[in-house]
């Protein structure tokens, strides 16, 4: 039989898909424990117990001097950016990427310059957003919308026209106006693509936070891990990390329980 | 009495002409069907017809309105395929057919309440009352287009087009279609454009059947000219022409009956007795 056409079972599906997982716990283990064998103050690779130990102290402890949770106060001003950030991108490329898609004066206008700065890198022009927005929040959430916006106005748009013309064409025979085509037929049929674009973009989005957090701020979960970072503080980085991990998994996973309820019927006929 | 009139239409993509001196009267409550070769310019005609593109030269009027330059309520269509909504429930296409000319594509209390009564009397004559809480995406090809066409009449259009709407369905469905098409038709006399590839479904379904060809050919260049209706069959009475003609042209009829000529197979009601000195046509 070849191999394309051999399919693992259930057991041995799961026990695949754990492999992976177990493999680089095991490896991190064993580096860690020769490590910590040669020199038990290393700091580099601390045990999964430290490990254990820190997430522990920092899920629960508040910080000696404020008595404040820092870790849930970095989740906060974090989720806080990344959600403004993606939302406002969002609310952007669904107005203008169905504008692109829908209205041939639109799509002349704009489609041409979002095709050049979707080509700028987001991180050059980051010195720029300090200077123009100051240090504050606001930089911080431009750094995210700029850097995930013009990709997803492009998915949107090409979105809009992939709709069949018959359906287009259909509508107007119904006595649909412009205004009514853009909310009833074509709203409904992009908002599944925008929340796929919106699980794809939380990657970047994710990566333009914590740049930026990691360059100004005060707090933030990319402000925490590149704090410790000078005192190696490495139990403290990979708790971050895990969390942070964590947190975009389960975002991932809500976008698409909402997909698949908010919108029945795409997987309709299957 | 003509109601679609179709004015020496010449249509070009480019600098390549596809259709050239076309000519056409429609009377109201007529069925044409349109059949020709592959890229004969059929579709481009429907297309035409449904104002979805505009013509290089001539004009096409339903019931004397000035020629339309995008597709509007006048005009139903239901094209082969993506002719309904996936997003909306069976129910709610049926409903969109009358709710989408509001400015806000949408109906409200009492109204919405009234269009959902309609809907579903409608959908109780189109046999997809079972199925009006679904998406049309678990609907058979068959019942999608059944639900095309209802959303498409619900909006109460002049004249209705179909672009091979039965071209994607099994030969089973698409004689229950031609029934259901033609039940529907009978109850409401709409006038119907029909573009087919399948000659006897036109012949079947039309009162006449438009051949689209091209009457001059370069060898050298095929695409040098376009095409035009080459042939207007009549197509009622199973394809046999002038068999009413009588009923129109009384005065034509022969002075002594055709069936009482001699080797005729039909008696005559006046017998033998009647017979021709010699026939007088």
């Amino acid at each position: 039989m070849r191999l394309i056409n051999r399919h693992p079972g259930r057991v041995l599906a799961l026990v695949l898909a754990a492999l992976p997982f177990l493999a680089a716990l095991v490896a991190y283990s064993v580096s860690s424990e020769i490590r910590l064998a040669a020199n038990p103050q290393d700091r580099l690779l601390p045990s999964l117990t430290k490990i254990a130990e820190t997430a522990g102290r920092l899920f629960t402890e508040g910080d000696r001097r404020t008595g404040a949770i820092l870790l849930w106060h970095d989740t906060g001003a974090s989720l806080r950016r990344l959600a403004l950030g993606v939302g406002i991108a969002a609310l952007v490329s669904l107005v203008a990427g169905i504008g692109i898609g829908l209205l041939p004066h639109v799509r002349k206008t704009f489609s041409g310059f979002v095709a050049v700065v979707s080509m700028v890198p987001p991180l050059a022009v980051l010195p720029i957003l300090f200077i123009v927005f100051g240090l504050g929040e606001v930089s911080k959430v431009v750094l995210i919308v700029v850097g995930i916006t013009p990709v997803m106005i492009r998915d949107l748009a090409g979105r809009t026209m992939e709709i069949p013309r018959e359906m287009i064409v259909k509508a107007e025979t119904l006595g649909a106006s412009s205004r009514v085509i853009a909310s009833r037929v074509v709203l409904p049929q992009v908002m599944p693509r925008l929340i796929q674009c919106i699980r794809l973009a939380l990657g970047p989005a994710w990566l333009f936070l914590i740049a930026a957090e990691a360059i100004a701020s005060e707090v933030g979960l990319g402000y925490r891990i590149f704090l410790v970072r000078r005192y190696l503080a490495m139990d403290v980085i990979l708790t971050y990390v895990i969390w942070i991990t964590a947190l975009a998994f389960v975002m991932d996973w809500l976008l698409r329980l909402l997909a698949r309820r908010a919108f029945p019927w795409t997987g309709a006929g299957l | 009495m003509t109601f679609v009139s179709v004015r020496n239409i010449f249509q070009s993509y480019g600098d390549r002409p596809i259709l050239e001196r076309v000519n056409l009267d429609v009377a109201e409550g007529e069925f044409v069907s349109i059949v020709g070769a592959s890229g004969c310019g059929k579709s481009t005609f429907l297309r035409l017809l449904l104002a979805e593109e505009r013509p290089v030269k001539g004009e096409i009027r339903i019931d004397g309105n000035p020629p339309a330059v995008e597709p509007g309520r006048e005009r139903g269509v239901v094209f082969q395929r993506y002719s309904v909504f996936p997003h909306m429930t069976v129910r709610e296409n049926i409903v969109a057919g009358e709710s989408f000319e509001r400015a806000s594509g949408r109906f409200f209390g009492a109204e919405r309440r009234a269009a959902l009564a309609r809907a579903d009397a409608v959908l109780a004559r189109i046999g997809l009352s079972h199925v009006a809480g679904q998406y049309p995406a678990t609907l058979s090809g068959g019942m999608q287009q059944r639900l095309a066409i209802g959303q498409a009449l619900a909006a109460r259009p002049r004249i209705l087009l179909l672009d091979e709407p039965f071209g994607a369905l099994d030969p089973g469905t698409r004689l229950q279609m031609h029934d259901f098409l033609m039940e529907l038709r009978a109850e409401t006399g709409m006038t119907v454009f029909m573009v087919t590839h399948d000659l006897s479904e036109g012949f079947k379904l039309g009162d006449r059947v438009l051949v689209f060809d091209k009457t001059r050919w370069d060898a050298d260049y095929p695409d040098r000219y376009g095409a035009t209706v080459t042939y207007d069959f009549d197509a009622r009475d199973g394809g046999m022409p002038f068999q009413h003609l009588l009923d129109q042209f009384p005065g034509l009829a022969p002075e002594f009956p055709l069936s009482a000529l001699p080797g005729s197979a039909v008696r005559d009601h006046q017998g033998p007795e009647a017979a021709p000195t010699g026939p007088r046509l």
